[in-house]
C-alpha cells in the first residue's frame, strides 16, 4: 500500500508544494494542527467579490498533509469561496488519489480542507456573522 | 549473562501475538516503549479470575471474595519485592504511571508547594510529569525550571549543582529516571544524594526505567517512584506509585470515595490507614491480579538478562543504522546511558510517512513526538521516529527494520 501512498503525485506536490507561502494583506489567515502528527497547516486567502483570488499555505508537516495542502489551493483558486462549504471529505480524498486512508493517515490528508472551511467561516463572520454561522453547521467541520 | 538465540525463541512462544501475520509478513512489533505485549500467563490469569473467582474485594466475607483479596494483595506484595520496598503499605495503585504522578502532585503538591517555590523538571519529560506541575505551579504562584539537554544529548549534573547551590527555593525534583523519547538514562542516584544534601525530595518517574532495568528504590533512596504495569509485560489500567511511608501518611487523600475511609459520619470522615487511602471505589482488580504473572515472568528472565538483551540489540541496532547515511540519531552518545529506545530521523522523510511504509512491512514503529514537545522544541523538530525493544526483539528483526529503512530511502529518493 505505501508505493499506492507514496505515488509521484503526492512525492511531486511534497517535494514541489503549489501556492507554498504568506500572503501579505490577505484578507484572512487561519491555523490549526493536528495534535496527533503535528502537522500544522496555515492558509492565507485574498478573496475578491466572494471569488479566492489568491490562496496559499504554510506548514510542516508529513508528505500526506501537505501534498493534500497544496493540491487543495490548486483546486479553489479563483473558484467561489462559499464552494469551501460544500467540500466534501471523499472529493478531497479523491482528488488526491487516497481513498483507502486508515483512520489515524486520513486526519493528515483532511488537515487543509478543514482549515480552509474554518478560514472561510472566518472571513464571513466578521461581515455576515448569522450566514457564518449556518455555514460553520453546513461545512461539516470535522 | 546474555539471552542466547535459542531463549529468546522460547519467550517469543509464550506471546500469542508474536504469530500473527499483517500484510502478509511475520508481525515485527518495536513500540515497547509504548506499551509492551503480554505472556499467555497475564492473559490466562485475567481470564481466571473473571472465570472462577470474579468478586470485588475488601468486603465479603464469603470464599471467592477472600481468594480474590488474597490474590490483589499478593500483587501488592510481588511489587514491594520487586521494586525492594519497606513496605506493601508503601505500595499504591493507580491507572497509570500518569495516575501516578498526578495523585502525588495533587496531594503532596498541594500542601508542600508554596508561593514562590521552586520545581526542577528537566527538557526530556513526558508531558504527565510537565503538566500537572504547571497547573500546581500556576495556581500556587510557584515556578518550574527545567535541566537542559547537554552536548551529551543527557543531562548535565553541574547544572543542578549550580541550582541547588543557589536556589533555596526548591521544594522538589521530578525527572524520568530513562526517556521515553530518548532512552537516556540519568544518574539517578547521584541526583537522590545532591539533592537529599539539601533535603528536597525526588520523585522517580520509572515508567521507561522500571520495565528494563533493576529498581530498588531503599538502595536509590527515591522519596517516590511511579511506574506502569503495561509497559512492563502487564494489562493496561494498573500504575504503581511507591511513596515512603512517612510521605504518604503526611499527605491527603486524592480521589475520594468507598475503600479509603474508616468511618464516615455526616460531618466528617476517618481515612483509612495505608496504602488503601489512596485508592478510592473498586480497583482494576483483574488487571492486578494478571500484572502479578507478569513480575512473575520478568523475575523468571532476571532484570540484569533483560538489560544486557537490550543493550545488546540497542548496539547491534545503532550499528546498523549508523550505516545509513541518511539517518540522524538522537540521545546520549555513550551506549551506557541509553535503554533499548532509539529515536530518529531519516532524511526529510517525515516520521509519520516512515511509520506508514514500515507498515507495509508490518514492522510497528512509533513516530510522532512522543508526548515530549518541550524536548521536540529543544532537539528543533516537529517529531521523530522511534523503535524500541524488549525481551522477544531478535537481530533478525532490526535486519528486517533496517532493510525496510533502505526501501523508504528509495522510495523518497533521498
Amino acid at each position: 500500500m505505501s508505493d499506492d501512498i507514496y505515488r509521484e503525485i503526492i512525492l511531486d506536490h511534497y517535494r514541489n508544494p503549489r501556492n507554498k507561502g504568506k500572503i501579505d494583506n490577505a484578507d484572512v489567515v487561519i491555523h490549526d494542527s493536528n495534535p496527533l502528527c503535528g502537522d500544522q497547516i496555515d492558509i492565507y486567502l485574498k478573496v475578491v467579490e466572494g471569488q479566492i483570488k489568491d490562496i496559499k499555505f504554510d506548514g510542516k508537516g508529513c508528505a500526506i498533509s501537505q501534498a493534500s495542502a497544496s493540491m487543495l489551493t490548486e483546486m479553489v483558486m479563483d473558484k467561489p469561496l462559499t464552494n469551501a462549504k460544500d467540500i466534501s471529505k471523499d472529493e478531497v480524498l479523491e482528488n488526491i488519489g487516497l481513498t483507502n486512508l486508515g483512520p489515524a493517515r486520513i486526519k493528515c490528508a483532511l488537515l487543509s480542507l478543514k482549515v480552509l472551511k474554518m478560514g472561510m467561516v472566518k472571513y464571513y463572520s466578521d461581515k455576515e456573522p448569522n450566514t457564518a454561522e449556518k455555514m460553520e453547521k453546513d461545512s461539516h467541520l470535522f | 549473562m546474555q539471552l542466547s538465540e535459542l531463549e529468546t525463541n522460547k519467550i517469543r512462544n509464550d506471546f500469542p501475538i508474536l504469530t500473527r501475520k499483517i500484510n502478509g509478513k511475520p508481525f515485527v512489533y518495536l513500540d515497547n516503549a509504548s506499551t509492551t505485549q503480554k505472556p499467555s500467563s497475564v492473559i490466562n490469569k485475567i481470564v481466571n479470575y473473571y472465570s472462577y473467582y470474579n468478586s470485588n474485594i475488601h468486603r465479603a466475607v464469603y470464599d471467592i471474595a477472600e481468594e480474590a483479596t488474597n490474590a490483589y494483595e499478593l500483587t501488592r506484595q510481588k511489587v514491594c519485592k520487586f521494586i525492594n520496598a519497606n513496605s506493601p503499605q508503601e505500595i499504591i495503585f493507580t491507572r497509570n504511571a500518569t495516575e501516578a504522578i498526578n495523585l502525588v502532585s495533587y496531594s503532596w503538591g498541594r500542601k508542600n508547594i508554596k508561593k514562590g517555590d521552586v520545581i526542577i523538571l528537566s527538557e526530556q519529560e513526558h508531558h504527565s510529569n510537565i503538566v500537572p506541575w504547571q497547573i500546581l505551579a500556576k495556581e500556587k504562584n510557584a515556578e518550574i525550571k527545567y535541566l537542559k539537554i547537554g552536548e551529551t544529548g543527557n543531562l548535565n549534573l553541574n547544572e543542578l549543582e549550580a541550582y541547588l547551590d543557589d536556589n533555596k527555593n526548591i521544594k522538589l525534583i521530578s525527572l524520568c529516571h530513562m526517556s521515553n523519547a530518548l532512552g537516556n538514562i540519568i544518574p539517578i542516584d547521584k541526583i537522590i544524594d545532591m539533592a537529599h544534601t539539601y533535603s528536597i525530595p525526588v520523585l522517580v518517574d520509572g515508567a521507561q526505567s522500571v520495565p528494563h532495568l533493576t529498581t530498588d528504590v531503599t538502595a536509590l533512596d527515591c522519596d517516590f517512584l511511579a511506574f506502569s504495569a503495561h509497559k512492563m509485560l502487564g494489562p493496561t489500567g494498573v500504575g504503581i506509585l511507591y511513596g515512603k511511608k512517612n510521605l504518604l501518611q503526611e499527605m491527603d487523600p486524592f480521589i475520594c470515595g468507598g475503600d479509603m475511609i474508616k468511618e464516615v459520619h455526616k460531618e466528617n470522615t476517618f481515612f483509612n490507614d495505608l496504602p488503601y487511602k489512596f485508592e478510592a471505589g473498586t480497583p482494576n482488580i483483574a488487571d492486578v491480579i494478571g500484572f502479578s504473572s507478569a513480575l512473575d515472568y520478568l523475575n523468571e528472565i532476571g532484570m540484569d538478562n533483560i538489560r544486557n538483551h537490550e543493550i545488546e540489540l540497542t548496539k547491534y541496532a545503532l550499528e546498523k543504522m549508523s550505516e545509513l547515511k541518511q539517518i540522524k540519531v538522537y540521545g546520549d552518545t555513550n551506549l551506557v546511558n541509553r535503554g533499548g529506545i532509539i529515536s530518529f530521523n531519516l532524511g526529510d522523510i517525515h516520521p509519520h510517512d516512515l511509520a506508514t511504509i514500515l507498515n507495509e512491512h508490518s514492522i510497528a514503529i512509533r513516530s510522532g513526538h512522543h508526548c515530549a514537545q518541550v524536548l521536540m522544541e529543544k532537539l528543533d523538530v516537529s517529531a521523530t521516529s522511534r523503535v524500541s525493544f524488549y525481551i522477544y526483539n531478535t537481530k533478525d528483526e532490526i535486519n528486517i527494520f533496517i532493510s525496510a529503512l533502505g526501501e523508504a530511502i528509495k522510495l523518497f529518493q533521498l
